[in-house]
């Protein structure tokens, strides 16, 4: 069995940044838990001594050359974010907590 | 009560490609920003990635280069998270099935060596570069960082101080570029080196709670960060207190470390395999053909050197700091002169001369031949040493061969006993003062009459003669 309680929803949404209403929590439990319990049927297989399918495409080792092909021109490149100053794109100031992304 | 510091590295290397990553944009660091951008590295929705062939080699070289295991199965996986470091809300990265696992670097710690596990090493693309000084309450974002390269090599909680962490950095750098994998240039960040750290009372075995020390600009600046935080942590423990899990950063001003970010919760990343990007497989013909490829490493190459060449260990070490001056110097030796006198010339006078013009070895005038000749005029007796600082400084210069400069300077050693036996009867003449001292048991003079002569012959006689005859003369 594996429903999903509201402190489940809370934790996700809150890693997805989203801000939900007491009635889209209550919604979201009822049909994330339904999901689970779909995919939990696969349980029921026997998978022992099936090799582990780590990828969905059974194709492997596509790469490309190192060699460099043009770049995008910086104005078009800028012109889609909805601010820039010709050389950045722009956002809201970021308060350096030390975190610089996950790299 | 007596604590031991328990410390693991995680070292960002950009790998130096041509390309990107996953695309075709310029690597080049000092390009305007946001001009090596397209669709794919800004992260749009719909593209393509396609995994560049010459990082997973340079990657494969690393991780043998660090006797780590190649997988024969790896992938590559989405690391979600949100900051506007990327605008895909993910990088792509390897989670559970990195390409190099379980190796291990040997460092030198107290004149004995040491072993720092590998726990892995793996590829994933870099990040955007924020920039925070525009003003205007906004944040810059250039893309030109997003898709490098990126190997993050992850060692075990081996490391036991601050001197031992500097060790394996010099070492890890010296490995990468030797391979020719990175630059390793910190102050372009195509090395970046994070610490966490933690003690624990001696002869324990569990961990204390850690912090991560990150954004350090310099290996010594690494040093001093972890020194100074392996203190601040016995002291708050002494005291009572409890190491908090965090993020500190490193203020090289102040010399201390401070607060950044405290965890309040572990991460979440939600890896899960990227579908875009297919499995690589890499078999035993693959790893094979890199591994022939590697060139010869620092510490083989240290021990061999110190065996072939009688260098010391310290000299061996000083010699190979990077290739191409190793590579100087064993074109020196092998030409046949006399290898301790190359990295005696090497290390000290030469070098002298160019760290003055800010020159590396490879780029001066003074080529291994110029090197090898001036060392073969002083071992036949040519020149004197003395004469040879200035050949080497005409040398380098002029370029021209040493030969030429003590032709034209007329530089040529005085070996003819005759005319040495002349102007030591002189100068002992000149000097009855210092002659009776010396008669009467005052070695020293010898180098008072040694001097005499050499600023008579303009530093040309040739000291062993000059040496005998002096002796010879004063009857000792």
């Amino acid at each position: 069995m594996s429903t999903i309680s509201k402190k489940d929803v809370d934790y996700v949404a809150g890693l997805a940044q989203l801000h939900l209403s007491d009635a889209e929590t209550n919604r979201l439990v009822e049909e994330m838990g339904t999901i689970l319990e779909y995919i939990e049927q696969l349980n029921e297989l026997d998978t022992s001594g099936v090799e582990p399918m780590m990828h969905a495409l059974e194709v492997t080792n596509i790469f490309r050359e190192d060699e460099v092909t043009p770049s995008l021109d910086r104005d078009a490149a800028l012109a889609v974010a909805p601010l820039h100053d010709g050389e950045y794109y722009l956002v809201p100031k970021i308060l350096d907590n030390g975190d610089g992304g996950s790299a | 009560m007596q604590y031991e510091a328990v410390i693991g590295m995680e070292v960002h290397v950009e790998i130096n490609t041509k390309s990107k990553i996953f695309c075709g944009c310029s690597t080049n660091f000092h390009a305007p920003p946001n001009t090596n951008v397209c669709p794919i590295c800004l992260g749009m929705p719909g593209v393509m990635p396609v995994l560049n062939r010459e990082m997973v080699n340079k990657s494969i070289a690393a991780g043998l280069a660090l006797n780590c295991t190649i997988s024969r199965w790896s992938k590559m996986d989405r690391k979600n998270y949100f900051y506007p470091d990327q605008s895909k809300n993910y990088q792509i990265s390897q989670y559970d099935l990195p390409l190099c696992l379980g190796g291990w670097l040997e460092i030198e710690v107290n004149g004995g060596p040491k072993r720092i596990g590998i726990t892995r090493a793996h590829m994933e693309e870099d990040t955007a570069r924020n920039v925070h000084t525009l003003g205007g309450g906004r944040s810059g974002v250039d893309f030109n960082r997003c898709g490098m390269p990126l190997l993050e090599i992850v060692t075990e909680p081996d490391i036991r101080s601050a001197d031992e962490a500097y060790a394996y950095l010099t070492e890890l750098k010296q490995i990468l570029q030797y391979l020719d994998v990175s630059d390793c240039n910190m102050e372009e960040g195509s090395l970046r080196a994070e610490a966490n750290i933690s003690v624990r009372p001696v002869g324990t075995t569990s961990f204390g709670t850690k912090t991560e020390v990150k954004n350090v600009a310099s290996f010594s600046g690494v040093q001093k960060a972890i020194e100074f935080e392996i203190k601040r942590q016995i002291k708050t423990l002494n005291e009572g207190g409890a190491v908090m899990q965090e993020t500190r950063g490193w203020d090289a001003d102040r010399g201390i470390t401070f607060t950044q970010r405290q965890k309040e919760s572990a991460h979440d990343y939600r890896y899960f395999p990227e579908p875009d990007l297919v499995p690589i497989v890499v078999d035993a013909a693959w790893e094979q053909g890199v591994a022939e490829s590697l060139p010869e490493l620092p510490q083989a190459r240290r021990a061999r050197f110190a065996k072939d060449y009688g260098l010391s260990a310290y000299d061996a070490q000083v010699i190979t700091a990077s290739q191409d001056y190793a590579d100087y110097f064993e074109t020196v030796a092998r030409s046949g002169a006399d290898p301790k006198q190359a990295a005696n010339w090497m290390m000290g006078d030469l070098q002298a001369l160019l760290v003055d013009a800010k020159q590396e070895i490879q780029d001066g005038l003074i080529t291994p031949s110029h090197l090898s000749n001036m060392l073969k005029l002083i071992e036949d007796g040519t020149i004197s040493g003395k004469i040879a600082k200035d050949v080497l400084a005409d040398m380098f210069a002029s370029g021209k061969q040493p030969e030429a400069i003590v032709r034209e300077k007329g530089l040529l050693q005085i070996s003819d006993s005759a005319a040495l036996e002349g102007i030591v009867r002189r100068i002992l003449a000149d000097n009855p003062k210092q002659t009776a001292e010396f008669r009467a048991g005052k070695e020293q003079v010898l180098g008072f009459f040694v001097g005499q002569i050499m600023k008579a012959t303009q530093g040309k006689a040739n000291p062993k003669l000059v040496n005998d005859i002096l002796r010879r003369e004063l009857g000792a």
